[in-house]
């Protein structure tokens, strides 16, 4: 019988469970509540649909346009190319397109709506601050995000919220459009919808990054497994966030939005409030997982 | 992988197909009888080592174990993306025990847990105008595809394809070209 060095982490995956559990709840409670209403929100409910879908297909084109990225060949990135040329043989999995986005900010990215159509992105300035090994490490972690489809998984998250967001929006307008009709049991329901939606929406945002979270820990400790490296990954994200902390934040807020997708958040949070909101669990966390990933591989 | 496992971002790892390559011998002697190809007797498997001790006495085993089955000569070396190959070499050159060394070091690795860190295995191949041609084997595939460098970082794209057709009876041949990755100044090339 072969040996099975690779364990998966149970804790781990019980509390993803457990969050997309809740997450799946809040959903039905929410389509509850719409249905019990009956006002005009199927039109509501298929706009929200449609931009989560859209959010999702066009993820690739967006994540790269916004990022000012593009996609390059084997000749002109001979180095990252042959490193993921790599990392897919050994994982069985389609290769997908490599980026380069020309930012000095160290940083990475996949994106895509499915492995077939998938993007690896990375900045030339995480090119310029990391050794091969590093590379190889970060590159590991964003085929995991592929192979997780982490861009789907996250896009279905966040459409709960996105969601409570347009209940919010269209209460708003509907409470200038109906304020003549005086039917008070209607306008009781009304509020108690908003309510409930703007309940929806703090838990959903804090759920969403939450699974963030453990999307990324999950993306380490697949990645470290398969390069086989854990402290490679563990250097290279001392050095991102190391190196993301002494540049102006003024530059970084502007990438903010595409946190969801790379391998570091761009925004230092560190406080303790800041970490229920956080996109990225934090580093000392990730080291930790790393290093524990490093004795198992060990014996 | 699975829907649940991808859900759970969860990755299993891939598992190596090892028989496949025996396939290889037959498709040698296509490869000589067409193409005037001789094998060069060398042969290697490239896989990663992950951090730690455990591999040092996996490789102790694996010398003790081809030592036993005919004594080829054994050289391990690393390249510059991290990974380590094992080139082993017969002399004369001889496909057939070529491939047998090569599977029995395949099965060694599976077996103690290395599985999913093989990455490829290639046999070399030479004709008497001095080109040279890797049969390159993915374990995760279980299928060959022909590397032919003609000079630093140019392939003969031509005679990789002429390949693929002519040994289409004879192994498993990739099917998707993006999967056949250059191996620059692999060991034996």
């Amino acid at each position: 019988m072969a040996r099975n060095r690779y364990a998966p982490d149970r804790g781990l995956i019980a509390r993803m469970g457990g969050t997309m559990f809740i997450l799946g709840l809040l959903y039905v409670v929410l389509m509850g509540v719409l249905i019990y209403a009956g006002l005009g929100y199927g039109l509501v409910l298929a706009i929200a649909g449609v931009s989560a879908w859209a959010q999702w297909y066009f993820s690739d084109r967006v994540a790269l346009f916004s990022m000012g990225a593009r996609v390059v060949t084997p000749e002109q990135a001979p180095q990252v190319h042959a490193i993921v040329d790599r990392l897919c043989a050994m994982a069985d999995m389609p290769k997908p397109a490599v980026a380069i986005a020309d930012a000095d900010m160290p940083n990475a990215f996949a994106t895509g709506r499915s492995s077939k159509r998938a993007v690896v992105c990375v900045t030339t300035g995480l090119l310029r601050r990391l050794d091969a090994e590093e590379l190889e490490g970060v590159l590991s972690h964003e085929l995991s995000h592929v192979a997780h489809r982490d861009v789907l998984v996250m896009t279905v998250a966040s459409f709960v919220g996105v969601l409570a967001g347009f209940l919010t929006r269209s209460w708003m307008w509907g409470g200038l459009t109906r304020r003549r009709s005086s039917d008070g049991n209607g306008a009781l329901a009304f509020l108690l919808i908003m309510v409930v939606s703007i309940l929806v929406y703090a838990i959903s945002f804090v759920l969403v990054r939450m699974l963030s979270r453990y999307r990324e820990l999950s993306a380490d400790r697949a990645g470290a497994l398969l390069t086989g490296r854990p402290a490679a990954l563990g250097r290279a994200l001392q050095k991102i966030t190391g190196d993301m902390g002494r540049i102006p934040t003024n530059d970084l807020r502007a990438k903010e939005p595409m946190n969801a997708f790379f391998i570091a958040p761009a925004l230092a949070g560190g406080q303790s409030l800041a970490s229920l909101f956080a996109t990225h669990p934090p580093l000392d966390k990730r080291l930790e997982q790393l290093a524990r990933i490093s004795a198992q591989l060990g014996q | 992988m699975g829907f649940f496992d991808s859900l759970m971002g969860r990755r299993k790892p891939a598992r190596p197909d090892l028989d496949a390559i025996f396939g290889l011998p037959s498709g040698a002697i296509t490869l000589e009888a067409s193409l005037g190809f001789r094998p060069t007797g060398a042969g290697a498997v490239a896989f990663r080592v992950p951090e730690g001790r455990a591999f040092a006495e996996v490789q102790a085993e694996i010398e003790a174990l081809l030592a036993a089955s005919g004594n080829p000569a054994v050289e391990v070396t690393s390249d510059q993306y991290g990974y380590t190959w094992l080139v082993i070499t017969t002399d004369p050159p001889d496909v057939g025990a070529l491939v047998t060394h090569l599977h029995a070091v395949n099965l060694s690795l599976q077996d103690t847990g290395f599985g999913p860190q093989l990455l490829a295995a290639t046999v070399v191949f030479a004709d008497p105008g001095g080109r040279t041609l890797a049969m390159v084997y993915l374990f995760k595939q279980g299928s060959f595809y022909p590397f032919a460098p003609i000079e630093a970082q140019t392939r003969d794209t031509v005679l990789e394809l002429q390949v693929r057709d002519l040994l289409r009876d004879d192994v498993s041949v990739e099917s998707d070209l993006s999967r056949w990755f250059p191996i620059w100044g692999a060991p034996g090339l």
